[in-house]
C-alpha cells in the first residue's frame, strides 16, 4: 500500500471537476434533446398513418441494437461531413448522445402512456372528449405520473453511459482520470477515487427513486 | 456533402479479415460474458430471495456496487488495477502470461457487470413466478426449502427467459467497451477500416448491420429456448 | 331513441355479435342478459361507438353511429356510460371528476359546472365527497360518482355495462337504488347486468343474448314467467336459484 500516491487524487481534483462538469452536461443536454426528440418519435409510432409509424419504429430499434461506442464513431465521423467543415469531439458526442437516448425516452414515454388503462380513455370519450382533450386532460396526466421513476433510473444510465466518451478522447470524469492515470502511472489511486465516487452518486440517486416510487405508489 | 462512394473496398483484403475476425472477437466476447453472467447472476438472484437475512444482503451489496459503477470503469479497474493489488507472482500471471488477458479480462468485467442486472431479472421473476405459490406448497406439508427447490426455483426461473434475453442483447453491445483495452472486436475493426479508408459509411454500415443481424439471431435463439421451456404457458397459467 | 340493425361483429375469425337487432323506446329500461362471453358489453359499447362494429348499423335519435361522417363526441355528450370498473379520473376530485366534462365539452363555466355537479353528487346520496379522490371511496361510492358523472351531461339516454359487477355484494344495492330512481324519473335507460331483481322490479323489457346473438326480446313479465328459449331458460334457472 505504501507504493500508493492517494494524495494525486487531491492534487488533480480540479482537472477532475471540469470532467464531471463535461460528463453532467453530456446528461442534462441528452436528457433534454432526447425527451423532446423521444416525445416525437412516441407520437410518431401512435399514429396510425404509416409513413409516420414505421420509420419512427425502425429509428427506434436500430438505436437500441448498436453498441453506443458505435454511435459515437458514427457521429464523430458523420457531423463534420454533413457541417462540410471540422466539429469538435463535444459536438459530435452531444449530437450522438441525443439521438441515441432519444430512441431509449420514446420506449419509456410509451410505456408511461400505455400504463393508463384504456377504461378511461372509454369513460372520457363516453362523456364525449374528443381525443386531444382525452389525451391532455386523463391519459397525459397519468402516464406522467407513470414515468416518472422510469425516467429517473434512465437518466442514472446516462451518467454511467457519458464515460463512453473515452473512446473520442472527450474529457469527462472517467477520462479525465485515465488522462492522470497514465501520464503519472497511478491507475489504482484515480480509478479506486473515481469508482467510489460514481458509485456514491449512482447509488444515492437509485435510493431517491426508490424512495419517490414507495411515496407514490398507486 | 463531398463523399465518394466505395461499397466495393470492404470486399478487399485486408478490411475484408478485419471484418469478419472482428465479428468473431464480438461474438467471443459476448459469449464469454454472457456465462460469466448468467451463472454469477443466477447465482446472487437467487440468493436475494432467500429467506436468510445475511444471505440476502450479501448479495443486495454485490448488485449495489456492480450496477452503479460504469462498466468501463469497472473494466479498467480489473484490467489495470487489479493485478496491482495481488501479490506480485500472481498479479504478473495476470497481466502477461494468462492465455488472451485481454479477453479474460473482458469477459470477466463485463460478465460481472451484466451479472448484476441478470440478478435483478432472477429475482423479480422469483418473486412473481414463484413465491406465491410458497403458501400452497407448504400446506402438502412439503418444508420451505422442498417448496423452494421443486416448485418456486423451477417456475421462477422458466419464466424469465424472455426478459433474460433483452439483458443477453445490452451484452452483445456492451462486447464493445473491450476495444479500449484492445479487443479488436467489430466496433474497432470497422473503426480500423474506418481510419485506413476514410470510407466511413461503408466500414460504419457494415458493422451497424453485422449488429443489427446478431441483434436479430440472439431474440430468435432465446425465443426458442423459451418456447422449449414451456415459457408462454407459464405467462399465460400465472395469475 | 336507440335502433340496432342487424349488427355484426368478429374479432379476427372468431365472431362477436351475430345479426344482432334491438329498439330502445324513449323512457324505455330494457335489461340486457345472459352468460359471460355472449357478447352483451361489445354490444353495448357499439351503440355509443366505443367499439367499432363490421356490419348493419346503429342509430341513436336518429344519428348512425356507424358513419364515417358522424361527429361521435357529439353523439357520446348526448348518451351517458356507466362503467364496470368505474373508471373514475384518479388524479382529480369526486367533484372534479364530475365536472370535467361539463367545462371542456358543454363549455360551462367552472362556477356553473361545480355547482351542477354538487346538486347531482347530492341526489346520489354523496354530498359529503365532493372533495374526495377516488382512492378514498368505497366502491359502491365511487359507482355513484361515475353515475352522476354521466347524468352531468343532461343525457337523452344511459348505458349501463354490468355497473354491479365489481362491486361487494353490500353495495350493489346502494348502486342499484339509485338506478332505480333514475329509471322512474323516466331515464332511457340500457342496462347490461345479471342483476335479475333489479330486472323484475325496474325493466320494461329484457333482451337474453347468447354467444352473440339476441335470442330473446320480450317484455319483462313474459320473460320472467316463461322464457321462449331452452337457453334463456336454463341462465334463468341457474341465476335465480341463488
Amino acid at each position: 500500500m505504501s507504493d500508493f500516491d492517494w494524495a494525486i487524487v487531491w492534487r488533480e481534483w480540479p482537472f477532475l471537476a471540469q470532467g464531471l462538469a463535461l460528463s453532467a452536461l453530456l446528461v442534462v443536454v441528452a436528457t433534454a434533446g432526447g425527451l423532446v426528440l423521444g416525445g416525437g418519435l412516441a407520437l410518431m409510432r401512435q399514429s396510425s398513418r404509416a409513413w409516420l409509424a414505421t420509420p419512427a419504429a425502425s429509428y427506434v430499434t436500430v438505436m437500441r441494437s448498436l453498441p453506443l461506442v458505435l454511435v459515437l464513431f458514427w457521429f464523430y465521423f458523420l457531423v463534420p461531413l454533413a457541417l462540410g467543415h471540422p466539429v469538435g469531439a463535444l459536438a459530435s458526442a452531444l449530437v450522438a448522445f441525443v439521438l441515441f437516448e432519444a430512441a431509449f425516452y420514446c420506449e419509456i414515454i410509451r410505456a408511461g402512456i400505455a400504463s393508463v388503462r384504456v377504461g378511461q380513455t372509454q369513460a372520457a370519450l363516453a362523456t364525449g372528449m374528443r381525443q386531444a382533450q382525452v389525451f391532455r386532460l386523463i391519459v397525459g396526466p397519468q402516464a406522467l405520473r407513470a414515468m416518472v421513476p422510469l425516467l429517473m433510473n434512465q437518466i442514472i444510465i446516462v451518467f454511467q453511459d457519458t464515460s463512453l466518451v473515452y473512446v473520442v478522447a472527450l474529457r469527462d470524469f472517467m477520462t479525465a482520470a485515465s488522462v492522470v492515470a497514465d501520464r503519472d502511472g497511478r491507475p489504482t489511486e484515480m480509478y479506486t477515487v473515481i469508482a467510489v465516487v460514481y458509485l456514491a452518486i449512482c447509488f444515492s440517486a437509485s435510493k431517491a427513486v426508490e424512495i419517490y416510487q414507495k411515496g407514490h405508489a398507486r | 456533402m463531398n463523399y465518394r462512394w466505395n461499397w466495393g473496398i470492404l470486399l478487399q483484403e485486408p478490411y475484408w479479415s478485419w471484418i469478419w475476425s472482428g465479428l468473431e472477437w464480438t461474438l467471443l466476447i459476448s459469449l464469454g460474458s454472457w456465462i460469466v453472467a448468467l451463472a454469477v447472476g443466477t447465482l446472487f438472484g437467487i440468493a436475494r430471495t432467500v429467506t436468510n437475512r445475511a444471505v440476502r444482503a450479501v448479495a443486495d451489496l454485490y448488485v449495489g456496487v456492480f450496477r452503479n459503477i460504469p462498466p468501463l470503469v469497472q473494466l479498467f479497474l480489473w484490467y489495470s488495477v487489479f493485478p496491482e493489488v495481488l501479490p506480485e507472482a500472481v498479479g504478473l500471471w495476470v497481466k502477461r502470461d494468462m492465455p488472451s488477458p485481454q479477453f479474460v479480462t473482458a469477459s470477466v468485467a463485463i460478465g460481472l457487470f451484466m451479472a448484476a442486472r441478470v440478478a435483478e431479472q432472477v429475482r423479480a421473476g422469483i418473486d412473481a413466478a414463484g413465491l406465491h405459490l410458497m403458501p400452497a406448497a407448504l400446506a402438502t406439508g412439503l418444508r420451505p426449502w422442498q417448496a423452494y427447490r421443486l416448485i418456486v426455483l423451477p417456475l421462477g426461473l422458466r419464466t424469465i427467459i424472455k426478459p433474460l434475453t433483452s439483458e443477453f442483447l445490452i451484452t452483445v453491445k456492451m462486447s464493445s467497451i473491450s476495444l479500449t483495452i484492445g479487443v479488436l472486436e467489430l466496433t474497432a475493426e470497422s473503426r480500423h477500416i474506418e481510419n485506413y479508408t476514410f470510407q466511413g459509411f461503408e466500414a460504419f454500415g457494415v458493422a451497424t448491420i453485422l449488429y443489427l443481424l446478431l441483434g436479430l439471431a440472439v431474440t430468435a435463439i432465446m425465443g426458442l429456448v423459451d418456447r422449449w421451456f414451456g415459457g408462454d404457458r407459464l405467462r399465460r397459467a400465472a395469475p | 331513441m336507440i335502433e340496432i340493425a342487424d349488427v355484426s361483429k368478429a374479432y379476427g375469425r372468431t365472431p362477436v355479435l351475430r345479426h344482432c337487432s334491438a329498439a330502445v323506446a324513449r323512457g324505455e329500461v330494457v335489461v340486457v342478459c345472459g352468460p359471460s362471453g355472449s357478447g352483451k358489453s361489445t354490444l353495448i359499447k357499439c351503440v355509443n361507438g366505443l367499439v367499432p362494429f363490421d356490419s348493419g348499423s346503429i342509430r341513436v335519435n336518429g344519428v348512425s353511429v356507424g358513419d364515417k361522417g358522424t361527429d361521435l363526441p357529439a353523439v357520446r355528450a348526448r348518451i351517458g356510460m356507466v362503467f364496470q370498473n368505474f373508471e373514475l379520473y384518479p388524479h382529480m376530485t369526486a367533484l372534479q371528476n364530475v365536472s370535467l366534462a361539463q367545462i371542456h365539452v358543454l363549455k360551462r363555466s367552472r362556477a356553473e359546472a361545480d355547482a351542477r355537479s354538487e346538486l347531482l353528487l347530492r341526489r346520489v346520496g354523496l354530498a359529503d365527497k365532493l372533495a374526495s379522490r377516488p382512492d378514498q371511496l368505497s366502491g359502491g361510492q365511487q359507482q355513484r360518482v361515475s353515475i352522476a358523472r354521466a347524468l352531468a351531461m343532461d343525457p337523452q339516454a344511459m348505458l349501463f355495462d354490468e355497473p354491479t359487477s365489481a362491486l361487494d355484494p353490500e353495495m350493489v344495492n346502494e348502486v342499484l337504488e339509485v338506478m332505480q330512481a333514475l329509471a322512474l324519473d323516466g331515464m332511457t335507460m340500457m342496462v347490461v347486468t345479471h342483476e335479475m331483481g333489479f330486472a323484475q322490479r325496474v325493466a320494461d323489457r329484457v333482451l337474453f343474448m347468447d354467444d352473440g346473438a339476441i335470442l330473446e326480446d320480450t317484455p319483462k313479465a313474459a320473460f320472467f314467467a316463461e322464457p321462449a328459449t331452452e337457453r334463456a331458460r336454463q341462465f334463468l334457472a341457474k341465476v335465480l336459484s341463488h
